[in-house]
């Protein structure tokens, strides 16, 4: 929904690329787009990095279970 | 998710109505959505089914399904959130939560809440086996449907039959466990199952108002007080020989039993003060001293579960 605004915003003050204009160049008091707050930005931040981290740690649990689910003879023992 | 948001008087130019701002919340806020109050007493009640389960399990196949439990009954609290974030914002225990107070939108609750329920039941199924992720789908399944958006609205039985989804966590680790059903881990839920009315009733007792405010047909708002202390009475002189059970059955030692007796004993007093005491101050007190003791006595009776299962593999 927010991002719908956002791009109405953007098309009804002109500042598309595909209107030749750089996207900073909005009439003064208009917003060009969305701005994040600092704080916006922070708490975005804080997310990312908890995402990255529950992904890295899925992809070490999915490789220690398949490793343990094969079980030590098979990983040990295979032919090189 | 949405991580923009835009300014209020954009909005107005464009004629749009206010919508929560999104955006604003931060991983801590998450973790709230996963009721991690409600997700250690998961844990701990799943670890005992897991460790008390007949067969052997590899540590890291065991500690994927406690993982996967925990984030189901987390999703499932996440969606009960989503759901009740209405009743969320009359009751003052619960208004701080994520959605009523605007860090976390209702859209976002419900992405998350769907998102981790279907990653944990097909991760379940995959890495444990397909009996213990299919009773996993089944309580979040009980716990947002049966009890969130149908029972809790519409009957003082309400956390009676939904108290099943919050008592079967030792059977799907025991089924992870050993790939079945056995009639210890049916005693386990059952334990939790009727823990449970005496429990949260006398809670009930002291929060009336707030049930009565947001419109929830809890025992006390719909029966009055003394009704609900009957009941109490009640289903602790049921819950108590059914905790003992396990003894008498042999499926658990002199320890155990003797450890249920006691608390057993100090359970059925606190139920009986409550049930005397009716009015002014005292009965408050009675009700809030009942509450904390009910969880004192679940978690000593499934620490000794654990803690002779344990001994008994050394």
């Amino acid at each position: 929904m927010a991002q719908d605004v956002h791009d109405t915003v953007r098309k009804d003050t002109g500042t598309d690329a595909g209107a030749g204009k750089a996207p900073h160049a909005a009439p003064p008091g208009v917003t060009d787009g969305v701005v994040l707050t600092p704080e916006q930005v922070r708490r975005r931040r804080a997310r990312s990095v908890a995402i990255a981290s529950v992904l890295g740690f899925l992809v070490l649990l999915f490789y220690v279970v398949t490793i343990v689910k094969l079980g030590p003879g098979v990983v040990l023992n295979r032919p090189l | 998710m949405s991580d923009v948001s835009v300014g209020m008087t954009e909005k107005q130019a464009l004629g749009l109505a206010p919508e929560a701002p999104g955006g604003l919340a931060t991983p801590r806020d998450y973790i709230a959505l996963l009721k991690p109050r409600v997700m250690s007493l998961v844990i701990f009640t799943a670890l005992v089914g897991l460790v008390r389960a007949p067969d052997h399990v590899h540590p890291v196949i065991a500690f994927t399904a406690i993982l996967c439990i925990a984030v189901g009954a987390g999703a499932a609290g996440a969606l009960n959130m989503w759901w009740d974030a209405d009743i969320d914002r009359v009751m003052t225990r619960t208004q701080s939560r994520p959605i009523p107070s605007g860090r976390v939108t209702p859209q976002e609750a419900l992405a998350f809440g769907l998102t981790l329920s279907a990653f944990s039941v097909v991760v379940l199924g995959l890495l444990v086996n397909v009996l213990a992720g299919a009773l996993l789908a089944f309580t979040i399944f009980f716990y947002v449907v049966v009890y969130t958006m149908w029972l809790k609205r519409s009957t003082p039985q309400n956390i009676v039959i939904g108290g099943l989804s919050g008592a079967l966590p030792p059977m799907v680790a025991w089924a992870a466990a050993s790939g079945s059903i056995s009639l210890e881990s049916v005693i386990l839920v059952a334990i939790i199952f009727f823990w449970t009315p005496p429990h949260f009733w006398a809670l009930s007792l002291y929060r009336a108002d707030d049930y009565a405010r947001a419109g929830v047909p809890m025992l006390p708002v719909t029966a009055g007080p003394d009704e609900t202390r009957r009941q109490i009475l009640l289903y602790t002189l049921f819950l108590v020989p059914l905790a003992m059970s396990p003894t008498f059955l042999g499926e658990a030692g002199l320890v155990y039993g003797a450890v249920s007796g006691v608390m057993g004993l100090g359970m059925l007093m606190a139920a009986i003060k409550v049930y005397r005491l009716r009015t002014g101050e005292e009965a408050t007190k009675a009700a809030k001293k009942m509450f904390g003791f009910s969880i004192l006595y679940l978690f000593l009776l499934f620490a000794t579960l654990l803690a002779e299962a344990l001994i008994g593999r050394i």
